[in-house]
C-alpha cells in the first residue's frame, strides 16, 4: 500500500463541498481517481478545484471545511 | 521563437512597470505589484529594468522554451524547476530550446516574477505591456495568460550573465508579522481620536479577497465616526464622502469595517473616505502578502515617508552596483 498526499497549491479558504446546499465531494473511505475533485479553495474572489493526481482510497482529510490553508498544505491522504 | 504556456498557474499576467499618465481618465498605472522584484529579475537577465515579465500569484505556470534564452525568478519564494530539477531563484539561469520550466509550492511571499532575456514582446497598449484585465489592456488580448498561449520574446542584447545572483541581504520580503507605514489623511477628521489610535494599535489580517486592485484586511475593531450632516453629494453612510480622487496606496474603509489598500489596478475615485495612504516605500511589500498574514499599520509623517523612499532608491542602487 503506497501512501500519497493531495496538496493545495493555493492559499485561501478550503471547502469540502461545491456549495453549502450540496454534499461533500468526497468522504473518508471513498475511492478516488486521478483528476477527481476533493475540495475547493477560495482566494481572490475565485474558487479553484483541488484535484487528486493519483488513484486510491481516501484515508484522511487533514484540512477541515472552511479552514484557512497555506500553499502546499496537505488536504487529504490516499492509499493506493 | 516563443515560449509555450502549458499550464498557466493562477492569475498569471504579463506585467512591466505600468502605464502612468491615464489615471485621471480612470485607467490605472498597473504594472508589477512588487516593482523592485520585477526590476531585479530583469537586471539578472540583462534586460532594461522595465521590460515585461510574468507576475505569478501563489503558484507558477508550466512553460516550454522553443529557443535558448536566460531566465530569472524573483519576488516570493516560488522555487523554479527546470526539467524537474529545483534551481535557485534570484539567479540568472540559461535554458536550451525544448526545456520545461515548472515550479514547486510557494514557500513565502505571494508573487513571483519571471524575466526572460529579451523580455516578453507582446504589443504595447498606451505605452505598456502590463495586463489590465478590467480594461482589456496589455498582455495577450488584455487578459491573464492561458494554457496554449505563446509568449513572444524580444531580441536579447547578450548582456545576460549566467549565474548572476542577488544575495538575500539585497532582497526585500515582508516579515512574518508585516508592518505597513501609513501617512494619515485626507479624511482622518472623520473618525474619533480613540478610533484612530486603535486602528494603529490592532493587528489586522489580509483577507482572501486581496487582489491587484485592492488589498482588503479584516479582524480589527470597526471605526467610530464623528457625527455629521452628509455634505452635498455624499451618501448617507458615515464612511461616504463627496466623490474624490483615490491615490495609489490609499486606505479606504467602507462602512468603517474592513480597510482596503488600493494597489496598482486601483479605481481612480469614488465616494469612500480614506483614513490614510500607505507610503510608496511599502507598496511592494503589499504584493507579497498572502491571505491571513497578520499586519499592523504604523503611523508615520511625511519626513519619514520621504526618507523611506530614498532608502528604497538606495536599495535598488545597491542591486545595480552588485550586478554591474
Amino acid at each position: 500500500m503506497a501512501k500519497s498526499e493531495i496538496r493545495s497549491p493555493l492559499p485561501g479558504v478550503f471547502y469540502r463541498r461545491p456549495s453549502p446546499e450540496e454534499k461533500n465531494y468526497k468522504e473518508v473511505g471513498d475511492d478516488v481517481k486521478a483528476g477527481d475533485v476533493v475540495g475547493l479553495v477560495e482566494v481572490m474572489k475565485t474558487y479553484t478545484e483541488v484535484k487528486s493526481d493519483a488513484d486510491g482510497k481516501l484515508t484522511a482529510f487533514l484540512a477541515e471545511d472552511e479552514d484557512a490553508i497555506m500553499p502546499g498544505q496537505v488536504i487529504a491522504e490516499l492509499e493506493s | 521563437m516563443p515560449i509555450n504556456v502549458i499550464t498557466s498557474g493562477f492569475a498569471t499576467t504579463i506585467q512591466d512597470l505600468g502605464r502612468p499618465g491615464y489615471y485621471h481618465l480612470g485607467i490605472p498605472m498597473g504594472g508589477a505589484m512588487d516593482r523592485f522584484a520585477l526590476r531585479c529579475a530583469n537586471m539578472l537577465v540583462g534586460n532594461d529594468e522595465g521590460a515585461a515579465g510574468l507576475e505569478c500569484v501563489f503558484m507558477g505556470p508550466e512553460l516550454e522554451f522553443t529557443q535558448d534564452c536566460t531566465f530569472a525568478v524573483t519576488g516570493g519564494d516560488l522555487p523554479p524547476k527546470l526539467d524537474g530539477e529545483v534551481l535557485e531563484s534570484w539567479t540568472a539561469i540559461p535554458v536550451k530550446a525544448g526545456q520545461k520550466l515548472s515550479f514547486d509550492y510557494l514557500r513565502s511571499g505571494a508573487r513571483a516574477y519571471i524575466a526572460f532575456s529579451g523580455g516578453i514582446d507582446t504589443p504595447l497598449d498606451l505605452g505598456s505591456r502590463s495586463t489590465y484585465p478590467i480594461g482589456a489592456l496589455g498582455g495577450i488580448d488584455g487578459r491573464a495568460v492561458q494554457p496554449g498561449d505563446t509568449l513572444p520574446l524580444g531580441a536579447a542584447d547578450g548582456k545576460a550573465k549566467t549565474g548572476a545572483h542577488i544575495p538575500e541581504k539585497l532582497r526585500r520580503m515582508p516579515a512574518r508579522e508585516t508592518e505597513l507605514r501609513v501617512l494619515p489623511g485626507l479624511y482622518w477628521h472623520r473618525i474619533t481620536e480613540a478610533s484612530g489610535a486603535r486602528f494603529f494599535e490592532e493587528t489586522w489580517k489580509v483577507a482572501s479577497e486581496a487582489d491587484r486592485m485592492g488589498y482588503r484586511f479584516k479582524g480589527g475593531t470597526p471605526l467610530e465616526f464623528v457625527d455629521r450632516e452628509p455634505p452635498f453629494g455624499a451618501g448617507s453612510d458615515p464612511s461616504n464622502i463627496t466623490d474624490a480622487c483615490y491615490p495609489y496606496g490609499s486606505v479606504q474603509v467602507p462602512s468603517g469595517t474592513e480597510p482596503i489598500i488600493l494597489h496598482r489596478d486601483a479605481v481612480s475615485g469614488g465616494g469612500y473616505f480614506m483614513i490614510g495612504t500607505v507610503i510608496s516605500a511599502d507598496m511592494d511589500l503589499i504584493g507579497q502578502l498572502q491571505p491571513n498574514v497578520p499586519t499592523r499599520f504604523v503611523k508615520v509623517d511625511m519626513d519619514t515617508a520621504l526618507s523611506a523612499r530614498r532608502d528604497r532608491a538606495k536599495a535598488l542602487d545597491a542591486v545595480r552596483a552588485h550586478l554591474a
